[in-house]
């Protein structure tokens, strides 16, 4: 539909939109809509194709096809643009995930608009959007705006309000014809991460991190105890451990590791440096437990507490554990 | 085989950031200045090629005012051949795309093999330009690689791109941009040789007329700048470990409604 706001569907490559969706179209619909989902993928379930509808999206473009999975940029853009110029959508946002965030990029370039990536908040000034991003290692908001639709920008996650599900809500799906490139990426391999068990850093609700008070390698297991006492918890850390080897990169948080806005971050034994206060400043509540009263992190913490953390973890996940079976 | 690296001259992390009056830039007085950090690992990753190769030039570019050049020197410092500035008050307003369609200008004139970028700039974090340039150029790119290896005789790239939950590789033909991150490698200090060296390579200016890339209103805008509002004073809970412990869980129920 012309002048639409459209989604662009993250899925977990089963074939199931993730929940990060849910602020997408919520805050597609906040803005005004008509909101509509846009789905690239090898494979598409109905229990998917129902959670879009739910969560507000009034009509599904869905474009199901073997090379469109894995993501690979030159087979996506070509289809997004192709459907772009037939539909003459408003807007386009996505998640900031690896691949939008390149996808996004580059399907503007080929439409000649603008992106803005890693927003924080949207607005509309009559006939303007305009976005709020973060930059200088989040210690300054950029407020930026479009030349001309489509609006074409990623929301990082956990920031907006979550659309509330209605459930029985329907949409149609439309199975748009376009033409989708062979590509000249040729995939090889996936290689898993090993699994701790714990969701992924960016998605997560709730994220313990360990600075260099953590000691070392053998004492993130205090943290994983932890996370896995409160719902949907990650563990990260800062870049001091990573640089030390104690945890892989993919855990860093950090301007040269992951941003995260999490509900709640809780720092163990974290110094707080800029560079690692650029990727979890957006947090809604943060907690600092440090044995140094001095430790910058205090100034950004809702709650500190100045204590050895290897007293305070395991006196937290008792209190945790009785707190979360009582409720 | 030729590769470019394109980087960018930001503010060092730990600089104060003061908003200038406009509001629309920052008061650049006392600001240090550094090649944006994942851009290193793009030039350490080009040196390394060439090394393993034996063979090749490492071309770096850049676009921004005078004062990038200091970037491109450094650059030369660890070890590029030479260097390309592009350096018009033309591109002063220069969003994304028109960085990128002046980068593709100098690429298509270049003919390099692959062009290395950085994740992302750590001043504005857009990370847009390699995937656009990539896109102007009609080229394949990867994003955030952790690895790479070029084949003997220069024309597939094999990296693995990291992506939530792991890595995906991927066989890239040539000519194609890939965008470098932290765990790729460790880039290199300069030795006082490489920096006496730097001093003797060349660094071209290009104006835009050069490359026949005309000035043109930016898609995306700059309205303000504004500082991060304050977050609301903290509390530092007190008392013996056990106390605070059952404090702070009440309060994340209680007050933050958190848990």
């Amino acid at each position: 539909m012309a002048d639409a706001f459209w989604c662009l569907v993250e899925d977990d490559r089963q074939g199931t939109p993730k929940r990060v969706m849910a602020e997408v179209l919520g805050e597609a619909a906040r803005l005004g809509g008509p909101v509509e989902a846009v789905w690239l993928t090898d494979r598409a379930s109905e229990e998917g194709l129902r959670h879009l509808a739910e969560w507000g999206a009034s009509r599904i473009w869905l474009c199901e096809h073997p090379a469109l999975a894995p993501y690979r940029g030159e087979v996506w853009v070509p289809v997004l643009a192709e459907l772009v110029q037939r539909e003459t959508p408003r807007a386009l946002f996505g998640p900031v995930t690896s691949r939008q965030r390149e996808c996004l990029a580059r399907l503007a370039a080929r439409l000649g608009v603008g992106l803005a990536a890693d927003c924080v908040a949207l607005a509309r000034d009559g006939d303007r959007l305009v976005a709020t991003r973060p930059v200088y290692a989040g210690k300054v908001l950029a407020k930026v705006t479009w030349a001309r639709p489509p609006w074409i920008a990623t929301l990082r996650p956990n920031v907006f309000r979550p659309a509330e599900a209605q459930a029985g809500r329907t949409a149609p799906v439309e199975r748009p014809a376009v033409t989708v490139p062979e590509g000249r990426l040729r995939f090889v391999e996936r290689r898993e991460e090993v699994s701790t068990g714990l969701p992924e850093l960016t998605e997560a609700e709730i994220v313990l991190s360990g600075g260099r008070g953590m000691k070392g390698p053998e004492n993130y297991v205090l943290l994983e105890e932890l996370a896995r006492v409160l719902p949907n918890c990650a563990v990260g850390a800062s870049r001091a451990a990573v640089d030390a080897g104690w945890r892989p990169h993919r855990f860093q948080i950090g301007q040269t590791g992951r941003t995260i806005s999490p509900k709640l971050y809780m720092g163990f034994g974290v110094s707080g440096a800029i560079q690692h206060l650029a990727g979890m400043r957006t947090s809604k509540v943060i907690v600092a437990v440090n044995k140094d009263p001095e430790a910058p992190i205090f100034k950004i913490a809702d709650y500190g507490i100045v204590a050895d953390l290897f007293e305070v973890v395991p006196a937290l996940t008792e209190e945790f554990k009785r707190l979360l079976e009582r409720s | 085989m030729k590769i470019l690296v394109a980087v960018k001259q930001v503010p060092d992390t730990a600089t104060q950031v003061k908003i200038a009056s406009d509001p629309r830039t920052i008061d650049t007085t006392g600001i240090t200045w550094i090649v944006s950090p994942y851009d290193e690992f793009a030039v350490e990753e080009a040196l390394r090629i060439r090394e393993r190769r034996g063979a090749g030039e490492v071309v770096a570019v850049t676009l921004g005012p005078e004062r990038a050049k200091e970037a491109l020197r450094s650059c030369l410092a660890m070890g590029c051949d030479r260097a390309i500035h592009l350096n018009d008050p033309a591109w002063a307003e220069a969003d994304t795309l028109a960085t990128a369609r002046a980068l593709a200008a100098v690429v298509e004139r270049e003919a390099p093999a692959l062009v290395l970028c950085g994740r992302q700039a750590i001043d504005d974090d857009m990370g847009a330009v390699p995937a656009q340039l990539a896109e102007l150029l009609g080229w394949p790119c990867l994003s955030w690689i952790m690895e790479e290896s070029v084949d003997a005789d220069g024309t597939v790239v094999r990296a693995a791109r990291q992506v939530e939950g792991g890595l995906e590789v991927f066989e890239v033909p040539l000519p194609a941009v890939l965008t470098c991150q932290k765990g790729l490698n460790e880039p290199r200090y300069p030795t006082l040789k490489g920096i006496m060296g730097a001093k003797k390579k060349e660094i071209r200016d290009v104006k835009a007329a050069d490359l026949g890339v005309g000035a043109t209103a930016p898609e995306l805008t700059l309205l303000t700048l504004e500082p991060l509002p304050p977050r609301p004073p903290g509390r530092i809970i007190q008392g013996d470990v056990q106390t605070a412990v059952k404090e702070l869980v009440r309060a994340l129920r209680e007050e933050a409604k958190v848990i």
